[in-house]
This record gives C-alpha cells, sequence and structure tokens, in this order.
C-alpha cells in the first residue's frame, strides 16, 4: 500500500509541477529483456525495452530508475533507438541525462532518455539501453589466501526496478565460469551452465523491487584505477606528449597471509588465480618514445606491438597484485601532432583526442586530464559528449615565462566506454614558437659578448 | 683572476710561428683580428681544455646510456633522499631535520650527522637552474653532479698542474684525469656521493693552497680557506687536508724554506679555514678538541715561533745572544706545547684518534678492533691489480714524474710530491682512498709525460736546426749548438726520440682504450639493477631489489619497521620509504650488533629481540637462485662477528665446521638453524635451480643445502622477489596466551 501512495503522490507531484511533460504513469513497458555480463568486474547490463505510449498526449521522453546503490557506481547510461524491422534495423543513439525527480522513492536515480520524436498515444518504441556499473561485486569472503579462487557477491533485482508497469519481461546474468556457489531464486529461475535465467515474470507493477544475490567466482582481473592523471602536452614544433599517472590496485578480494614465491612460479594454475600480473594499454598508433617506469626507475617488463591501427603495450607491475595490493606507475609517449591537432574552420585549433584510460577493462575511480596547450594560446574550450568537471590552470615547463593554460578536465568513475573522441579548441599565434629559440640565441649572444668584453677591458687597479 | 694572468704566462711559454706571411695571407681580410702566436696558443689550449671538459663529462654517462638515469649504489640512496628533503622542505627545515624513519627506535638528527655540501650543491644547481626556467627533476640533477664536478675538476687539475710545472703539464693532467679510472669509479654518472664533489674541493684547496704559498697573496689564501669550507661541508676525507697541509708546511720549515709567502698562507688558510669549519654541525669544534687536528694546531703554533724569532734574530743582530735565545724559546715552545696537549688528553678536553682514524694509519686495526669497518669491502687494503686496473700506465709514470719533480724542487712541487706520497700510502691502506691519490698520481704523472715530450720534441727541434746549420757552416756550431742538453756522440738521436715520442703515445692510447673500457665495463653497473648474459647472449636485467622496495612501499603500512643488514638501510628508507632498524650510517655499533645477533640466533630467541625493536618486516637478500654472490648467507659471518663483538652468546666458531664455513650437509647445527639461514632458505629445498642438480642447489655456493625441511614459526613470507633475490617475512604478531 505505501508504495501506491508513493507512486501516487510522485505521479500528482510530476503531473503538477511538470504538466507539459507527460507522466510517469502514460507509459508502459510491453516487454523488457535485461542481459547482465558479469564476467568482469565491470557489469554491463543491455535492456531491451519496448516502451508504449498508453496516455493521451506525446511522450518526449522516458525515465530510467535505478536503485540507490547502484547510482552511485553507475558508470555510464547509453541509449539507442531501433527504427525498422528485423534486417533494416538501425540504431539511433539517443540523449540521456541524469535527472533529479521530486518525491524519488527510496532514493532512486533517475536517467532521463529522450525520444527522437515524441512518441504518441498508442505508438510504441524498441529501445537499446546499456548501463555500466563498477564496484558492484562485492569479494564475499572479504580475505583470501594466495590458492583461494575468488568468489564475490552480485547484488540486483530479480525484477527490473522501473517508474512504469511492465507487461513482461526476462533477466538473464552471466557469469565468468560455472562455478556458482548460490542465488537467490525467484520463480521462475533457473541456470545453466555460465546463465542464471530469472523471469519470464508477468505484469509487474511500477517500482517492483525483488532483491536478488548471485554468489559466484570471478577470478578476472579487479583492476582499478584508484586516480588516474593523464597529462597532454602540446608542442607545435610538432609532437604530442602524453604522461599518465597510475594508481592501480587490485580490488577485489583482500589478500591474506602468505605470498609464496615457489607456488606462485610452480602453480600458477592454481595459486594466485585471482591476481594479475600483465595489463594491456592501448596506445594509438605511431607512437613513440614510450616509458614505463615509477618513482624509482625504469620498469623493464614491458613490450610494444606498433600497428597501424592502434598500438599495444604489454606491461607487468614489478610485482604481482594480489587483492589489495597497488602499484603506482607512469607511461608516456609521444605521438606526431599532425595525427591530433587540426584547424577549425574559424581559424582555431583543436586537439582531437581520446578520452579515458587506454588500458583495458579496468575502471578508474577519479580521472584528471589535463591538456597544457602552448605557451600564449589563449580562449581554451573543451568539447565533450558527456559532462566532466573543467577548470583552467598554469603549467610552467621548460623556458616558460607566462606559463601554458592547462585545460584540466575531471571526471570519476570511469571505464572504457568513455574513450571517446574530445576536443579543445584555442586560439595560437605561431609567433610565439620562436620565443624560445629567440631567448636562447639571445642567452647565447649575450654570452659572448660578455666574454669578450671581459677580455679586453683591464680589471686591474695598478697598472702593470 | 686565472685566466687575466694567462697570456703574461704563455708568452714565455709559446713556441715560435712556422711563418709569419702565410698567416697573413690566410687572414688579409681580418688584419685586425689576426692571430699571434700566443692567441693561437690560447685558442689552442682553451679548446683542448674545452673538448677535455665534455669528455670528462660524457665518458661518465655509460651507465645512463646502458641502464637508466638512476641514483647508484647504497649511500647515495641516503644523498639523494635528503637531497630530496632540502628541495621540497628547503633549508632549515633540513638543517632541524631528524629523521624517524631510520635507526629506530633511537631515530638519527640528520641536519647534525651529515656533511651537507654535496645535497645543498645539487639543492643549489636545482634552483638555479629552475629560476632560468629549465624545469628539470631533481633526480637528473643528483644524477649528472657527479659528472658535472668530474668535468670541473680537470680544470682545477690544468690550473694545479699550470702552477707546479707548467700549462703543457697541466693539460695533461686535464687529460689524464678526465678519464682515470680511479676517479671515474665514484664519479659516474649516479654515484651521487660525497666523493663526487669532495675530489674537485679537494684538488681545488691544493692548488688554491699551492698558489697561495707560491704568490704569498692574501686573497688565494682566502680563497684556499673557503675551498677548505667547501670540502669540509662536503666530506670526512678534509681530515686529510687539515693534516697534510700542516705536514707540508712542516717539512717546508724543516728544510729551511720558510718564507713570508708560507707564513701567509698558511695562517690565513688555518684559521679561517677553520672558523668557517666550525659553521659546520657535524664538525663542530672538532678543530680545537679532537686529537686529529691537532697537528694543524701544533704547525700554527710553530709558525708563529719562527715568525718570532726571525724578528728577534733581526732585531738582535747578535748571532750568540740569538743561539741562546733561541734554545730557550724553542725549549720551552716545545714544552709548553706538549703540557697543553698533555693536559688537554688528560682532561678529556682533546679527544684522542678515534678508531677510524687509526686504521687509516694501521692496515691491520681495523681487522683486530672495528669488525664494522673491516666488513666493508671497499675499506679492504688494496691489490696490486686494483692499482693497475686503476692508474694503469699512471703506476709507472708516477715514478717518473717523482724524479722530475725532484729534480725541479720547489715548494709547489715538494707539495705535489708529498702530496702522491701521503695519499698513495693511504691508497694502499683502504681500496676506496685509491681515489684521494688519483689526483696526485694524475699531476705526477703528466709532469712526466709533459716534460719527456718536451724534452724530446727539442731534442727534435734542435737536431733539426743542427741539421739546417749543419749543412752550411759545418760540423763545428753543432757542437757548440747541443752543448746545452745533446752528446752529440750518438748517432741514432733523432730517431730515436721520434721511437721513444711514438711510443709515449702508444701508451698513452692504450691508457686512453684501458681507461674507456674499463669505465663501460666495471664501473657504470648501478649495482641496485643487475645484468646477465642470457643463454642465448641476450641480455637479462635482475631488477629485484626495486621490486622488493617498491612492493614494500606500496603494500606495507606506512609505519611498518624492516629488519635488514644496515647495508640495505638507506635503499630502504629512499625507496622503500619504510623505517628500519639500522642503515649505512654505523653510527651506532650497538644497534648494529643486535640486529647481527638476531640474524644469527635461533628463531624464537631472534623472535624475542625483533618484538622488542618493533620489528614487522625482515628483509634478506639470498643470491642461491641467480648466483649472485654477495648476498647476506656471503656476508653472515660478519654479523656474527659483529654481533659477537657486543654480545658474547655469539660465538663465531659456533657457525663454522673446522674452521670453514658451510651451509651443505656439513654446516654447523647453528648454522642450519640459526634465523639468517631460514629465511634465505626457507622452501628452497623444493626448487630445482639448475638442470641435472638435485632441487635446493645454491648456485650461488655451488652447493646442496643441508637443511630443506625448513619450519618457520614466529614469521612468514610475506614476499619474495621474481628471482628470489630478495625475501621478505612478516613477523606475525605473539600469539594467544591460553
Amino acid at each position: 500500500m505505501a508504495a501506491r501512495i508513493w507512486i501516487f503522490s510522485v505521479v500528482v507531484a510530476v503531473f503538477l509541477s511538470i504538466s507539459a511533460f507527460s507522466s510517469a504513469q502514460d507509459l508502459q513497458i510491453v516487454n523488457a529483456e535485461r542481459r547482465i555480463d558479469l564476467s568482469s568486474h565491470i557489469v554491463k547490463a543491455f535492456l531491451t525495452l519496448k516502451v508504449e505510449n498508453i496516455g493521451k498526449d506525446p511522450a518526449a521522453e522516458m525515465l530510467l530508475a535505478f536503485p540507490p546503490t547502484q547510482i552511485k557506481n553507475l558508470a555510464m547510461v547509453q541509449a539507442l533507438a531501433i527504427t525498422g524491422k528485423k534486417k533494416k534495423k538501425t540504431y539511433l543513439p539517443l540523449d540521456v541525462k541524469p535527472t533529479e525527480q521530486p518525491d524519488a522513492p527510496n532514493d532512486t536515480g533517475y536517467y532521463r532518455v529522450k525520444f527522437i520524436s515524441p512518441l504518441g498515444p498508442g505508438e510504441t518504441v524498441s529501445l537499446e539501453v546499456l548501463y555500466i556499473l563498477t564496484h558492484s561485486l562485492e569479494p564475499f569472503p572479504v580475505e583470501i589466501t594466495q590458492s583461494e579462487s575468488q568468489l564475490v557477491y552480485y547484488h540486483d533485482s530479480a525484477v527490473i526496478l522501473s517508474p512504469y508497469h511492465i507487461k513482461q519481461q526476462t533477466t538473464f546474468v552471466k557469469t565468468p565460469t560455472t562455478r556458482v556457489e548460490s542465488f537467490t531464486s525467484v520463480e521462475p529461475a533457473n541456470r545453466a551452465g555460465k546463465e542464471i535465467k530469472y523471469g519470464p515474470y508477468e505484469n509487474r507493477a511500477s517500482y517492483s523491487y525483488t532483491p536478488v544475490i548471485i554468489h559466484f567466482e570471478n577470478n578476472s582481473p579487479f583492476a582499478v584505477v584508484e586516480e588516474l592523471v593523464r597529462e597532454i602536452e602540446i608542442s607545435h614544433w610538432g609532437s604530442l606528449q602524453i604522461t599518465e599517472n597510475y594508481r592501480l590496485t587490485h580490488g577485489g578480494a583482500r589478500h591474506k597471509g602468505v605470498f609464496s614465491r615457489v607456488d606462485y612460479q610452480s602453480k600458477r594454475s592454481v595459486s594466485g588465480a585471482s591476481s594479475f600480473n600483465a595489463l594491456l594499454a592501448v596506445l594509438p598508433p605511431r607512437v613513440n618514445s614510450v616509458y614505463y617506469r615509477d618513482n624509482i626507475g625504469n620498469i623493464s617488463t614491458s613490450h610494444l606491438r606498433t600497428g597501424f591501427r592502434k598500438s599495444e603495450l604489454e606491461f607487468e607491475p614489478r610485482y604481482p597484485l594480489f587483492g589489495g595490493w597497488s602499484a603506482t606507475f607512469v607511461i608516456g609517449y609521444r605521438v606526431p601532432l599532425e595525427d591530433y591537432l587540426f584547424e577549425a574552420s574559424d581559424g582555431r585549433r583543436y586537439l582531437n583526442f581520446t578520452f579515458g584510460c587506454p588500458l583495458v577493462e579496468t575502471i578508474v575511480n577519479k580521472l584528471t586530464l589535463k591538456v597544457v596547450l602552448p605557451e600564449g594560446s589563449k580562449d581554451p574550450s573543451a568539447v565533450l559528449p558527456f559532462t566532466v568537471n573543467q577548470e583552467l590552470e598554469v603549467k610552467y615547463s621548460y623556458l616558460d615565462i607566462v606559463g601554458r593554460t592547462v585545460v584540466v578536465l575531471q571526471k570519476d568513475n570511469v571505464v572504457p566506454t568513455h574513450n571517446v573522441p574530445f576536443q579543445v579548441y584555442y586560439t595560437f599565434n605561431p609567433i610565439y614558437m620562436l620565443a624560445e629559440p629567440f631567448m636562447l640565441v639571445t642567452a647565447f649572444f649575450l654570452v659572448f659578448v660578455a666574454s669578450l668584453a671581459y677580455v679586453h677591458i683591464d680589471l686591474n687597479i695598478v697598472r702593470k | 683572476m686565472g685566466g687575466k694572468s694567462e697570456p703574461t704566462k704563455s708568452e714565455s711559454m709559446a713556441t715560435k710561428t712556422t711563418n709569419p706571411d702565410l698567416l697573413n695571407t690566410s687572414f688579409f681580410s681580418f688584419k685586425s683580428l689576426k692571430l699571434k702566436t700566443k692567441q693561437q696558443e690560447l685558442l689552442l689550449r682553451i679548446s683542448i681544455l674545452g673538448l677535455v671538459y665534455i669528455l670528462a663529462f660524457i665518458a661518465r654517462l655509460f651507465s645512463v646510456l646502458r641502464y637508466e638515469s638512476m641514483i647508484h649504489e647504497f649511500d647515495p640512496y641516503f644523498n639523494y633522499r635528503t637531497t630530496l628533503f632540502l628541495t621540497e622542505k628547503g633549508f632549515y627545515e633540513f638543517w632541524n631535520w631528524f629523521d624517524s624513519e631510520s635507526w629506530y627506535p633511537l631515530g638519527r638528527i640528520i641536519g647534525g650527522t651529515l656533511y651537507p655540501g654535496l645535497m645543498v650543491t645539487a639543492a643549489l644547481i636545482y634552483w638555479t637552474l629552475r629560476f632560468l626556467r629549465f624545469f628539470v627533476h631533481i633526480r637528473e640533477v643528483c644524477v649528472l653532479t657527479a659528472p658535472f664536478f668530474a668535468s670541473n675538476t680537470t680544470l682545477v687539475a690544468y690550473f694545479f698542474g699550470k702552477e707546479i710545472w707548467d700549462t703543457g703539464a697541466g693539460l695533461v693532467a686535464a687529460v689524464l684525469i678526465a678519464i682515470c679510472p680511479g676517479y671515474i669509479s665514484r664519479s659516474v654518472a649516479g654515484s651521487y656521493d660525497n666523493e663526487a664533489v669532495a675530489i674537485f674541493a679537494l684538488l681545488l684547496t691544493f692548488y688554491l693552497f699551492v698558489k697561495a704559498v707560491n704568490t704569498g697573496s692574501l686573497a688565494w689564501a682566502l680563497g684556499s680557506a673557503f675551498g677548505y669550507f667547501y670540502m669540509v661541508s662536503a666530506w670526512g676525507g678534509y681530515v686529510f687536508i687539515i693534516n697534510l697541509v700542516p705536514l707540508y708546511v712542516l717539512v717546508l720549515l724543516i728544510t729551511g724554506r720558510y718564507s713570508m709567502r708560507l707564513y701567509i698562507a698558511y695562517n690565513c688558510m688555518y684559521i679561517l679555514g677553520m672558523l668557517l669549519a666550525m659553521q659546520i654541525r657535524f664538525v663542530g669544534f672538532q678543530h680545537v678538541q679532537s686529537g686529529e687536528h691537532m697537528g694543524a694546531m701544533g704547525v700554527f703554533l710553530l709558525m708563529q715561533v719562527f715568525y718570532f724569532l726571525d724578528w728577534v734574530k733581526y732585531q738582535l743582530n747578535d748571532t750568540k745572544l740569538f743561539q741562546t735565545f733561541l734554545r730557550i724559546t724553542v725549549t720551552s715552545a716545545i714544552l709548553v706545547g706538549g703540557i697543553a696537549l698533555g693536559v688537554g688528553t688528560a682532561s678529556g678536553y682533546i679527544s684522542p684518534w678515534t678508531g677510524r682514524f687509526y686504521s687509516l694509519l694501521d692496515p691491520t686495526y681495523a681487522k683486530d678492533h672495528i669488525p664494522i669497518i673491516a666488513s666493508v669491502s671497499e675499506h679492504q687494503p688494496t691489490a696490486w691489480s686494483s692499482f693497475m686496473f686503476d692508474y694503469h700506465i699512471l703506476l709507472f709514470l708516477f715514478p717518473a714524474g717523482l724524479y722530475f719533480c725532484f729534480k725541479r724542487l720547489t715548494d709547489a712541487t715538494i707539495f705535489i710530491v708529498m702530496y702522491g706520497l701521503t695519499s698513495l700510502y693511504f691508497a694502499g691502506v683502504m681500496v676506496r682512498l685509491i681515489l684521494v691519490a688519483t689526483p696526485a698520481v694524475c699531476l705526477i704523472s703528466a709532469i712526466a709525460v709533459s716534460a719527456t715530450v718536451k724534452n724530446l720534441t727539442s731534442l727534435l727541434r734542435t737536431k733539426q736546426k743542427v741539421s739546417q746549420t749543419g749543412s752550411t757552416k759545418g760540423a763545428g756550431s753543432s757542437k757548440a749548438s747541443s752543448k746545452v742538453t745533446l752528446d752529440q756522440s750518438q748517432p741514432f738521436q733523432k730517431n730515436g726520440a721520434i721511437a721513444l715520442l711514438v711510443g709515449v703515445f702508444y701508451l698513452l692510447s692504450r691508457y686512453a682504450i684501458h681507461c674507456t673500457w674499463v669505465t663501460s665495463e666495471a664501473y657504470s653497473s648501478p649495482s641496485i639493477v643487475l645484468a646477465a648474459r642470457g643463454a642465448h647472449g641476450n641480455r637479462i636485467i635482475f631488477d629485484d631489489y626495486r621490486e622488493a622496495y617498491y612492493w614494500l612501499r606500496q603494500n606495507t603500512p606506512t609505519d611498518a619497521k624492516i629488519m635488514s643488514w644496515w647495508d640495505y638501510g638507506y635503499q630502504i628508507t629512499a625507496m622503500g620509504n619504510r623505517t628500519v632498524i639500522v642503515d649505512n650510517n654505523t653510527w651506532n655499533n650497538t644497534h648494529i650488533a643486535t640486529v647481527g645477533r638476531a640474524m644469527s640466533s635461533y628463531e624464537d630467541e631472534a623472535y624475542d629481540i625483533m618484538r622488542s625493536l618493533d620489528v614487522n618486516y625482515v628483509l634478506v637478500v639470498f643470491g642461491g637462485v641467480t648466483g649472485y654472490s654477495s648476498d647476506d648467507i656471503n656476508k653472515f659471518l660478519w654479523m656474527v662477528r659483529i654481533g659477537g663483538g657486543v654480545f658474547p652468546v655469539i660465538k663465531e666458531p659456533d657457525y663454522l665446521v673446522n674452521g670453514e664455513f658451510r651451509v651443505d650437509k656439513g654446516a654447523s647445527p647453528k648454522m642450519l638453524n640459526c634465523l639468517m639461514y631460514k629465511l634465505c632458505y626457507y622452501r628452497f629445498g623444493e626448487l630445482t635451480t639448475e638442470y641435472g642438480k638435485p632441487p635446493g642447489y645454491d648456485r650461488a655456493r655451488g652447493v646442496e643445502i643441508g637443511n630443506k625441511d625448513i619450519k618457520l614459526e614466529h614469521l612468514e613470507e610475506a614476499y619474495t622477489t621474481s628471482n628470489w633475490i630478495v625475501r621478505i617475512y612478516r613477523v606475525k604478531p605473539p600469539t594467544n596466551r591460553l
């Protein structure tokens, strides 16, 4: 009953406050299918929704609801509209934005999906929604020894949380291995191999929630970059210098007790199954001068493969990472400028580079991306497909006098799907390029003049 | 200043031009800029010096090219850490720094127990570069400090050579010292140690002092005092200066070379140098309180007596009266001095000589009395081979140079002879002091080379002249011209001279080749990263030290205390950023002995010691898998000796079998069950290290280990590096009492 009242109040509130938009209950989901992929530590969920407008007014948008435990770990939500039938399907990306709803029940979080064109009464539309959750696998037991396998909990609802009525829905959960310790059964539910199927469930009211826990084995590398600072320094002399500072940890079950090298060396398959040693970074093609080091020097275990489409840097931290262990390191490389810096039609220059973290299958808790513009550049502005914190700072580098403008972009909870291009526009007068050579030339000239003067001036008090 | 006086000097040096007309034609358009002979010579000299300067720098970069820009060895890591602190926190914080991360639980007052010269130098270079908008990392500055100062040393060597002999000798000295392995061994890039700047300071002080003695100028003496101050701030080896200079003055006094110039030079240098040196907290009042510095004070007083006597002699004008006066004064002066010294020593005001000083004078002293000094490999007496290795042909040129010096005895040559002989003695006592002798050896050898080459070339020149004149005037004039130096009876003199010259150049080129080879092969390895050749000729890198230190840094609690043998203390604090029990500063022998005792006790006894020291982790270095021989098992006897020196329960014979140190089945039971053995060989018995050998085969010692079934009760393996070189154990908390 309580839920009903909640919903009623939500409906009323929404209806009263923003009567221009369609209210929640004007839509219903005819059919929903959810596939949750738990094979790595990044949880990916695919929703296929068939939405119908049962109200009288056209609906311009719909809401996606997430329980409070998920909303804080939600790294990304993407939605696509499917048009056309079967083989002629085309996907159109939709605008998705986080939104606040007054009187949201139990701190439910919302995302608003804007349809391409308002959905008329009685019309239906098919949507594909992808959302990505981080830090949603909770290791249990919390501490494991070297020889143990890592078991994790995944909490979710057997039915999709939605502000709309869902007529029919099914949820598939894919686990990395067949080893599933337990899962909450909500009839009808069954498990086959690596897949657990919840549903189909018929006619679930809005805001239905049936918590389930899945306890399963997941030994995939829980590579979490706690902090990543990427600095992209633009030099108009022809190159882009990228420096990436990582603080990497193993985010899985904490390692307890002994680390035995003998076991780790000889019984690699059973010993240290949850640990990881090798990492892969996907770098741009034509990358050069790659280095991999940390505070105390070079790390010699890395291997670079360059290609036309991308370069791959395989590297190992100094030691294998077990649960709770961390490593900090720096990767730096240089790429040719002409691949990434262009001139816009209005005369401004812009850098077109990839956002996100080059490491594959990693979560970045806090990503700071600094674009260091050349000295003398003005009016910087960054263009990104998602919201980030932006600010400006000044950095001094070699032979700088006024300092370089740095565009700082900061985003939390970054996953590999955030590796999309972004642009930084700025104006730059090429005459500034000559400032530093000119300074050096002047300095040398003055040294020579000074020595010339010194040789010819007699500084003796008494004439010899 | 030096540059100003050059043209006048070089005039006398200048050789005759070939043909002035030729010069006129080649420089016809720059008549005003036409180079005179002395200008040509100057240009040549400066360009040679410039090249030597660059050569000295780049010859030391092998390690950067082969490995990376990194700090080497052990002590440099402490210097690097302190420099980092200095640049981050500023000078006052640095001066007042109490380091609680080392010598737990005692701590160490860093500001008062180090020679700050090196750190301040590097920080100044760093700040200057920052000011000039060169945003370098402090590590790069530290890595390149040593080569930079080596380059500066070549310049000082040039001026020194010029002062004691001539410009030619100066140039040769600069070239010799630029690549001399004895010096390169301590000044390659990354070898960020006190010696890196100290040799420069040492040579500079000596040069300025000799210059002051030669000129009698207060300015040079003042410069020498400041050079001495810099040396005191940089290295404990300043004691060598404060003893050599008075000794030199004493020798001059005895040989009747007392002069006003000497009086001015020594008094100014000693008084100002002493006052300046007192500003260094680590040195403090030692100049007036320690026995090692009393010689200088005595010579200073003797100088005054000499001056007084000189004055009295001048006033009296009566030899008989003066003789009596002399007798009374000298006796009473010696008496007063002796009583003062006796009272000072007896009352404890003047401290007696330290063990380190004794061990310098007497090579056998350390072995019997201070095992901690004797345990360091660079404190061992020098083998002949290492002299040969470090000096190569200089070893033969040195006596020749001495011969030339004795042939032309001046105040300056007496100094270099004394410097050469004393430092060579010390070089024989300790391997590391080869470094101190190197500048002297290079300078004296340079005199030999320069004088020989000069004589030979002048021989050739006179011969030419003789043959030219001889063709016109006949044999009569050749006799006259050759009477100065030549014996005309030798018919193959010219050919002989050419042959000798070729020989000299051959030797010098061998020297250059040898130096390059030694530098690249022996002295350019950072020792923290080990490299080996694989089966297919590829280079294998063992980076285990840094792996372990970085593991400590990242994966242990920040307040964890690490126990290890003192060798690794500096590296653990600098790279691992964790508190250590003992480190390379070895200031507290008892504390080191406690660690030595823990390592050589049974596990439960060691556990009590470790609990009392709050130890959380124990780190041992083990080379059994890779065949790395300077590991803790091979150092173990020193731990036993140092531990046994303080705690008599540890007895060396318990660890030996028939006086032999063994780790295999024949080893003594105490050895097989002591903590160090257990920690090194824990679970090693399960590992096959070499094909065709039984499991548990120790490659560093070439034996199968004696105890393969090692159980640890109070410790557990926390981490072992990929090649097993560093093993870290966690000390378990005590079990609950039932």
